[in-house]
């Protein structure tokens, strides 16, 4: 039986860079193949060309024993082939079963769809694959992992047999990823190819049946996931050693530097987001929020960046050093010297068509050391990018001329990351999710900033959905369930339970379901 | 599609096109399009007087395509133009038919000038503020203020500034004139074209430094691109807004200026003719770009004196036909290149 999806010496290029290279693969039918590999190795850009987003430079990819030549993610469609892409392309206002028979309405123009026969189709499906789903749900009101079911219900319902995912739990909680991972197995139990990107070595050990490790735009090996270790797979995939956690000296916390004293929030809806919220933070201290996302962890970082300013429904205080932040601006609140990583890179942090280095001064355009007359002095921006870009890692070769957009995503994320932790006169850091989409290389150096942050005296609030990277790096963890901080584990705890790693991890599982 | 001579491919076949569409439909009106052709290009770049035409007409485009150009850059679709300019006219005629004649030129201009200036910026203002604090759309407050300002400025002309039995205003006082190229030069002899180009050259220059090379247009590209982003940048959306609106209204009084100071010398019921909506097209053709929009201003007026001067073998309406044709298909193509690259 022919394989599905074989790729033959692939190569492509971005003007003079070539993101892939003479690339060779086989992907079984019936298989969860797994793709792993360093921030800008060219996964995105293999995946991409496979589901015709991307015409390769060179090379022949060959479905099912046919060659094929894809111009667009339609001719892939027609080969069965679906990605589900990791900015989901959802109609928000819709619901559920209609975003699902979008573009796809089995009815004439204008008459009504049929509701009832839509829904079963969508019930059995959800049930043969374990997808739970509400069709009559609205998409706006769904959680990520939701959202994300509803796309690989879109492709199925596409009849798409070959499905891939550009790394797909990056934004998912470890209980969503779970579930995620139950469907995927159950595809492929069942005849479909699942291909899927991740930096994640554990959950690519457990439910792949192949890894394929990429450097460089190379294919470096390709092994059975059976047998294989997580530091088998680092050595890999990055030339030097790299530390699976880094070191935590105990901090030394000094005086109170927030604190958020019963913070209420009512949505424009009535709902209630955040129910009489209060914690501290001292400096030199990390404090991580451990919760499932929709817990009130967005509404807590907007009202900490002065995004609910002048907003109605808001009740208790948040006190930066005795400020009280509530008042504030966005504008007002970076000049106290707050730094924050959004939690959505694209809509929040960045502007995708600016080059790298406006990137790199977004947020702080109003420093005046960047300053020359009514414009940016080179020379200082210059100076910026040649220090962030290699401590950071940032994969890019012309960060003044290159477009942000261009950059692999976890080096966009990498620049943001390097911008809010290096603001001068830092006091607070907000910090969500800020390793997302990083490969494990880049992580231990961001892992290592922010410790030497907490060194510096900076205060930290850390936001994360990976419990092991809040375990690692936090002073004290607070439990974040509906709308408050639901425990707290003190400095003491936290020390001695970051040594029993799982247990640990389950512990806080209690406390945030 | 990265290669710059590919880029210029797409739009150059586009206007080729254009062209064949064209003689394609003078053809059908019973005309010889050769003719046509020869006779638009004689009496605009054929002669100094036409020339001069051309460049007075791009000036005002220019004006009116900037007060479209500068809000578009924070995605705001400014369709006022044309009421800013009314404003901005009656503005300038009746301050400069009220300064004392004692006053220098050099006194006189620049305050009928900033009347003008003024009043444009003032009216684009209100429907920025009603943005702000109503979130009204500004395409529908701009189009309404464009009714209101037709009805402002001819009820003040008819009930109060007109001369009896005329339609237009008192003249000016001489010393608010802008003295033409052909009085100050004996350049474009005897056509209307006077210094206001050099202000809508430098004012497409400050807008191109103000846009890339300053922080207010950092700031102002960003809330263009990403208004999300820009808010949590510190970026205040409301003061990029009023003055964006505030500056492109400015822009349009300049344009009015132009047409009042520069060549009329009074205010006239209709003198605007369309120069405001004219702008939108002038606009969008150059995609908005401070530099592009001075070509596009150039060969905007280069049709609108060509269509005029073809009048009696191309009907008007044939020729508005034709321009719209050809400004479809320009930016078609740039949407088509910005989509391949
Ligand atoms: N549109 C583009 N234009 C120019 N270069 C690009 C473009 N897209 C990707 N690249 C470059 O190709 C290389 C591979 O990028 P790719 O997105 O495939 O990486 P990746 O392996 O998916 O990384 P990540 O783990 O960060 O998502 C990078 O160096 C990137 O800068
Ligand atoms: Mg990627």
């Amino acid at each position: 039986m022919a394989a599905a999806v074989k790729i033959q010496n692939i190569t492509r290029k971005f003007g003079t860079l070539t993101a892939v290279r003479n690339v060779s693969l086989t992907i079984e039918k019936g298989t969860v193949h797994a793709i792993v590999g360093e921030n800008g190795a060219g996964k995105s850009t293999l995946t991409n060309i496979i589901s015709g987003m991307l015409p390769p430079t060179g090379g022949e990819l060959i479905i099912r024993g046919k060659p094929v030549r894809f111009t667009s993610p339609k001719d892939a469609a027609e080969e069965g082939i679906g990605m589900v892409h990791q900015h989901f392309m959802l109609a928000g206002e819709l619901r559920v079963a209609e975003n699902i028979m979008l573009g796809y309405e089995e009815c004439r123009l204008f008459s009504p769809l049929n509701r009832k026969a839509v829904n079963n189709r969508i019930r059995e499906c959800a049930e043969k694959y374990s997808l739970a789903l509400n069709p009559d749900a609205r998409v706006s009101n769904l959680s990520v992992g939701e959202a994300q079911r509803v796309e690989i219900m879109k492709l199925l319902l596409r009849n798409a047999s070959i499905m891939i995912l550009d790394e797909p739990t990056a934004v998912l909680t470890p209980m969503e990823s779970t579930k995620l991972f139950t469907t995927l197995r159950t595809l492929a139990e069942n005849g479909h190819t699942v291909l899927f990107i991740s930096h994640k070595l554990d959950e690519v050990l457990s439910f792949a049946d192949t890894i394929s490790v990429m450097r460089k735009g190379e294919i470096v090996c390709t092994m059975p996931a059976a047998g294989a270790t997580k530091e088998q797979l680092a050595g890999r995939m990055v030339e030097r050693g790299v530390l699976l956690s880094v070191d935590n000296p105990p901090a030394t916390p000094g005086a109170e530097r927030l604190r958020v004293s019963n913070l209420c929030l009512a949505d424009t809806r009535g709902a209630q987001k955040l129910r009489n919220l209060s914690l501290s933070i001292k400096a030199g201290e990390i404090y991580g929020i451990a919760g499932v996302e929709g817990n009130g962890q967005s509404e807590l970082l907007q009202a900490l960046s002065g995004m609910l300013q002048g907003q109605k429904g808001i009740k208790g205080s948040i006190q930066l050093e005795g400020r009280s932040l509530l008042e504030l601006s966005p504008r007002q609140i970076t000049d106290c010297g707050v730094g924050a990583v959004p939690q959505n890179r694209h809509t929040e942090a960045v502007i995708t068509s600016f080059s790298v280095t406006d990137n790199l001064i977004f947020g702080r355009h109003r420093e005046p050391s960047l300053h020359r007359g009514a414009g940016f002095s080179h020379k200082a921006l210059q100076q910026l990018e040649s220090r962030l870009i290699p401590d950071y890692g940032v994969l890019c070769q012309n960060p003044a001329k290159q477009q942000l957009g261009a950059l692999s995503g976890g080096n966009q994320q990498k620049v943001v990351v390097a911008r809010e932790m290096t603001r001068p006169d830092l006091k607070l850091l907000i910090l969500a999710q800020p390793t997302r989409g990083v490969d494990i290389g880049a992580i231990e150096t961001i892992h290592r900033k922010i410790i030497e942050a907490r060194s510096r005296g900076v205060a930290i609030l850390l936001i994360s959905a990976e419990l092991e990277e809040l375990i690692t790096l936090s002073t004290r963890i607070g439990c974040i369930y509906n709308g408050a901080i639901s425990h707290e584990f003190t400095a003491k705890e936290c020390e001695l339970k970051r040594l029993e790693g799982v247990a640990f991890q389950k512990e806080i599982g209690l406390y945030i379901t | 599609m990265n290669h710059p001579l590919q880029r210029a491919l797409v739009p150059t076949l586009s206007i080729l096109l254009a062209i064949l569409l064209n003689a394609a439909i003078i053809s059908a009106t019973g005309t010889d399009p050769l003719m046509v052709a020869e006779r638009i290009v004689r009496s605009t770049l054929g002669s100094p007087y036409g020339t001069g035409q051309v460049l007075f007409k791009a000036t005002t485009l220019l004006f009116s395509a900037l007060a479209v150009a500068i809000p578009f850059h924070l995605r705001l679709f400014n369709i006022g133009a044309e009421g800013q300019l009314q404003v901005g006219a009656i503005a300038a005629a009746i301050s400069a038919a009220s300064l004392p004649p004692s006053l220098t030129p050099w006194a006189a201009i620049p305050l009928a000038v900033l009347a003008a200036m003024t009043a444009g910026a003032g009216w684009a203002s209100i429907a920025a503020i009603l943005k702000i604090r109503f979130r009204v759309n500004e395409v529908i407050s701009t189009i309404m203020l464009n009714f209101i300002a037709q009805g402002v400025s001819g009820y003040l002309l008819f009930n109060h500034f007109a001369l009896p039995s005329t339609a237009h205003s008192a003249p000016i006082a001489e010393n608010a004139r802008i003295a033409s190229f052909s009085e100050l030069y004996g350049w474009f002899p005897s056509s209307p074209a006077n210094p206001s180009l050099y202000a809508a050259i430098a004012l497409s220059l400050g807008f191109w430094a103000l846009l890339y090379r300053t922080r207010h247009g950092f700031e102002m590209r960003a809330s263009g691109l990403q208004p999300l982003a820009a808010k949590r940048a510190g970026i205040n959306p409301a003061r990029h807004t009023l003055l964006a609106m505030a500056m492109g209204g400015a822009s349009a009084g300049l344009g009015a200026a132009n047409l009042v100071l520069g060549y009329k010398g009074y205010y006239e019921a209709g003198m605007t003719a369309g120069a405001g909506f004219s702008g939108i097209a002038t606009a969008l053709l150059a995609a908005a770009h401070p530099l592009w929009i001075m070509g596009s201003a150039l060969f905007m007026g280069l049709l609108d004196y060509g269509g005029l001067a073809v009048n009696s073998l191309v009907p008007k309406e044939i020729f508005q036909v034709m321009t719209a044709v050809t400004i479809l298909l320009v930016i078609s193509a740039t949407a088509l290149n910005r989509r391949n690259s």
